[in-house]
């Protein structure tokens, strides 16, 4: 492997510095395989609280009472679960104006072939028609997106999108 | 069997600054919590995101921890995220008390009966999730008698109430809307908590 290719990975502290550079309090999320490689040190940071769910559409909910209440949540889920959400997120995001970042990971992503999974498929197709903006990170030199989301989700109000593609390291 | 409005006036008398969260016929602009608030500026009404107002209340309740949050629920509402007893249960607020309003049906749409009526027990299901208590009410009095007892106690707590069903037939479009709109009241509530 070339050196370069070897560098292109997405490490665990690249998103949480950022989310704590950002100020992120918790972290509701139902586990996935795309960011389980964030969970055991998402688990021994005292900075971010977890909060696991039983099912995704919780986690708009939950993410709008913390914010409510005053701190700064994120959802980390899987695409299938924005599927699975979408009542959440108009009722409890868009129509409330909640500045959500959704961290998603990209089920079936695959920037160099076509994606048989059609998790993959209509993921983007999904988030347009909310009229969600989105980014896309794939390697720790994407991570720095999430500074753009969270400065975004605050100006427009609205929740944005995290797009977590699956060239993660360990 | 309790009537909507008469246990929301109950639920009142004891309320004292804890925020309010409803959903369904418990926040019925007629017949429900809107009717009896002393409090409107900590009530929030959910609406949208259906089965999700107890979701809501568990981030509020995390966020609040020193202050009482009241999640009134319906049963049609709870089988629909069934899942957020053990979301609950799994962060185990303290300051967290779910009231069920147990009426059978579906009364916003019809009244058609929900899923397992006459055979679901959410105080067991509450108990069975890990919540620290559960209880169950379907006389006023003795609803009236224990509530400030439970709500000195820990959460999360979920309290069932045997409700007699107030059937709506009406088109939703024709019928008395909520004053208060979720988003007014997530703004007004969200800046009433950071005063």
């Amino acid at each position: 492997m070339e050196h370069g290719q070897a560098e292109a990975v997405l490490h665990p502290h690249a998103i949480i510095s950022q989310l704590k550079k950002n100020g992120v309090t918790h972290v509701v999320w139902l586990p996935d395989s795309e960011t389980n490689f964030m969970y055991q040190q998402l688990m021994e940071d005292p900075a971010l609280e977890l909060i696991p769910v039983a099912r995704e559409g919780e986690t708009m909910a939950i993410a709008a009472g913390l914010w409510v209440g005053g701190k700064r949540p994120v959802a980390l889920i899987q695409n299938t679960g924005i599927f699975e959400s979408g009542d959440s997120i108009r009722g409890l995001g868009l129509d409330v104006n909640q500045p959500l970042v959704m961290l998603v990971g990209y089920r079936g992503w695959d920037r160099h072939g076509v994606s048989r999974d059609s998790a993959a498929k209509f993921t983007e197709h999904i988030i347009h028609a909310w009229g969600i903006n989105y980014y896309l990170v794939e390697t720790d030199e994407d991570a720095s997106r999430i500074s753009l989301a969270v400065e975004e989700a605050e100006r427009t109000s609205k929740p944005v999108a995290v797009l977590v593609g699956t060239e993660f390291g360990a | 069997m309790i009537s909507n409005l008469d246990a929301c006036r109950v639920i009142e008398k004891s309320r004292g600054d804890a925020l309010v969260v409803t959903t369904m016929g418990a926040g019925n602009p007629r017949f429900g919590w809107p009717v009896v608030s002393q409090n409107q500026s900590l009530d929030v009404p959910v609406g949208g995101a259906m089965g999700k107002a107890s979701s809501f209340a568990l981030g509020l309740a995390l966020a609040q921890p020193g202050r009482r949050v009241i999640i009134l629920d319906g049963d049609g509402s709870l089988v629909m995220n069934l899942g957020t007893l053990t979301t609950i249960s799994e962060r185990s607020p303290s300051n967290l008390y779910h009231f069920v309003f147990e009426n059978g049906c579906y009364a916003v749409t019809g009244g058609q009966p929900i899923p397992a009526e006459g055979k679901v027990n959410f105080k067991e299901m509450a108990s069975g999730a890990g919540y620290a208590a559960a209880y169950e009410f379907d006389d006023l009095e003795d609803l009236a008698s224990n509530l400030g007892r439970i709500l000195d106690g820990d959460g999360p707590a979920l309290i069932n109430l045997k409700i007699t069903p107030e059937i709506e037939n009406v088109p939703i479009h024709l019928r008395e809307r909520p004053k208060r709109t979720t988003r007014s009241a997530v703004q007004e509530v969200r800046k009433a908590l950071a005063g």
